[in-house]
């Protein structure tokens, strides 16, 4: 408990630090990490705790990136950068989850990915959602009467907003309602004979998942300053699985180190390679054959650190 | 008027295929019995089980709790009636403590689980209620023990445990002591005879010793009808029962 505290205020001030001490290309990177970390972490939410493997995650960091897109043109603000996206996610992951979670396992996961699919035939044909080029020119909203145009602001901003929501997805993990989730991983069929609403509790760990994936869109859209019909993508949805397996699938940390192995990863080797994509799905079959736990499982394994 | 059962069943049903697993069988537990149901394998005693549960549904027939029909409910809401089971195949939180396995149990009426930012260890009614269930079926020492790391005699504790748990008024056991060694059945027996008088038992067994000293009335099931009913005495002595059952032991 205090390791995880010192680890997470660690981990906070060398984000923080970062911009001063690094170009403006590094900085961009860490970004980048941070709000792929807080998309992986929702769905370690829904695979590592409630046992739900969803392929189709990037359903909701397409509607929050979307969403973001269309109202901060009109009404840049907080509202319109993190909480109407937040909203419309959930909306989202209400309806598709509602269908989705009446079967499980490989029918989940197709489903779930058809559902993501949809999305992005609309977004792709839609000319009010910009068809294949999305939605570009995206303005970012003052916090508190301050511009966040610039990198830094930008950096705390991103840092302040992605914190606290680990922060409020690792306290969920520790509450009664994420022993509940833990319950159904374990063992769905006995929970239900002891009288849990099982279906229920599935629906509302798929919402808050979907949730937090929207506002990592929202974030997205204004790191880029434009959104593209990509963010619907299962390409996407399938980046997010693999941070969560690299990093250590039921950590939420891991899901931040799956973020920085992967995305650092690729714009090392797609710097000095055109097959990148080759060298980084050999690396992924090693990392899978020789650290099933992800790297929180094997420093965990070393270390002797514990749950 | 007397009050109703606690439990009714009426003519109830369920067929696979061609398969008449429970035909007709129509069966009425009162409140405080302890009601064991004996049979020769595949006489349909489990399928009854999963029919009262929920777990299956009839394919005819009515089952009441309490005066209150509950044909055709999920499992959970049947169970949140207070009714409970425990399996005949453990159903464990296996990489769970054995303590959060009996808390998540006794948490089951949703008090509080629905919270998303409280601490479990904040809910102190389903803790403690854990604790005593621990205590109840002999595992108090083993609370941090992960449920698959105990021993199967422990294991099968910790299934009636799980039932227990819930604080249910009428509880179902499918074959708690199967598997036990002498020793642990002695022990389970012992652990069911001192369990509070209010809570109405419903038990599939197949061992005699175990039957013949818990049971205020026994119904005895062949190939999925109720062939006889009362008491332990009274069933032994019937000749049908010592053909169907008894004989081929």
């Amino acid at each position: 408990m205090r390791v995880r505290v010192a680890l997470f205020v660690l981990a906070v001030a060398a984000v923080a630090a970062f911009p001063l001490g690094a170009g403006p290309y590094p900085v961009k990177l860490l970004q980048e990490i941070l709000i792929f970390g807080i998309f992986a972490l929702s769905l370690d939410l829904l695979m590592g705790y409630a046992g739900m493997v969803s392929f189709g995650h990037s359903a909701f960091f397409g509607i929050g990136a979307y969403t973001a897109a269309l109202t901060l043109v009109k009404w840049p603000g907080l509202t319109t950068a993190l909480l109407v996206p937040a909203a419309a996610a959930a909306v989202g992951a209400l309806v598709i989850g509602f269908f989705s979670i009446r079967v499980s396992g490989v029918y989940f996961i197709m489903l779930t990915l058809a559902f993501s699919q949809m999305f992005h035939a609309v977004a792709f044909q839609n000319s009010f959602l910009g068809a294949e080029d999305g939605l570009v020119g995206v303005p970012r909203p003052d916090v508190l009467g301050l511009s966040i145009g610039t990198l830094g602001r930008f950096h705390a901003y991103l840092l302040v907003i992605v914190g606290l929501l680990a922060l409020f997805v690792w306290r969920v993990t520790r509450s009664p309602f994420g022993h509940v989730l833990r319950g159904i991983h374990e063992n769905e069929a006995r929970m239900q004979a002891v009288g849990y609403p099982v279906g229920r509790y599935k629906l509302a760990a798929f919402v808050l998942a979907g949730t937090v994936a929207g506002v990592a869109g929202a974030l997205y859209t204004q790191f880029q300053g434009s959104v593209s019909p990509d963010a619907f993508l299962w390409t996407t949805s399938g980046q997010a699985l693999l941070m969560v397996i690299i990093g250590g699938t039921g950590t939420l940390g891991g899901a931040f180190l799956g973020a920085a192995a992967f995305i650092l990863l690729q714009s090392l080797v797609s710097s000095y390679t055109e097959r990148w994509m080759l060298i980084l799905g050999l690396t992924f079959v090693l990392l899978v054959l020789f650290a099933p736990g992800g790297i929180v499982g094997t420093l965990r394994g070393r270390v002797g650190l514990r749950a | 008027m007397t009050p109703p059962p606690l439990l009714a069943l009426e003519r109830l049903t369920r067929t696979f295929g061609a398969l008449n697993a429970v035909n007709g069988v129509s069966l009425s537990v009162p409140a405080r019995e302890r009601r064991v149901i004996i049979g020769p394998n595949g006489a349909g005693k489990t399928t009854l089980f999963n029919l009262i549960t929920g777990h299956l549904a009839p394919s005819a027939g009515r089952i009441v709790l309490e005066g209150a029909p509950v044909t055709g409910l999920p499992p959970h809401a049947i169970a949140r009636r207070g009714l409970s089971r425990s399996f005949q195949r453990n159903s464990l939180f296996p990489r769970l403590p054995v303590l959060e396995n009996l808390r998540l149990a006794a948490a089951a009426d949703g008090v509080g689980s629905w919270r998303l930012l409280g601490r479990v260890e904040r809910l102190a009614a389903p803790l403690a209620r854990a604790r005593e269930t621990a205590e109840a079926v002999g595992l108090a020492e083993r609370l941090d023990v992960l449920a698959g790391a105990l021993s199967y005699g422990e294991q099968r504790q910790l299934e009636v445990g799980l039932a227990l748990a819930t604080r249910p008024r009428l509880l179902l056991l499918d074959e708690p002591t199967a598997g036990m060694s002498p020793e642990e059945t002695a022990r389970m027996t012992r652990m069911l005879e001192g369990l509070p008088r209010d809570i109405t038992l419903l038990i599939i067994e197949h061992d005699m010793d175990v039957v013949a000293s818990l049971a205020d009335q026994v119904t005895v099931l062949h190939y999925g009808e109720v062939l006889t009913e009362g008491s332990f005495a009274h069933v032994k002595a019937d000749p049908r029962v010592y053909e169907v059952y008894l004989g081929s032991a």
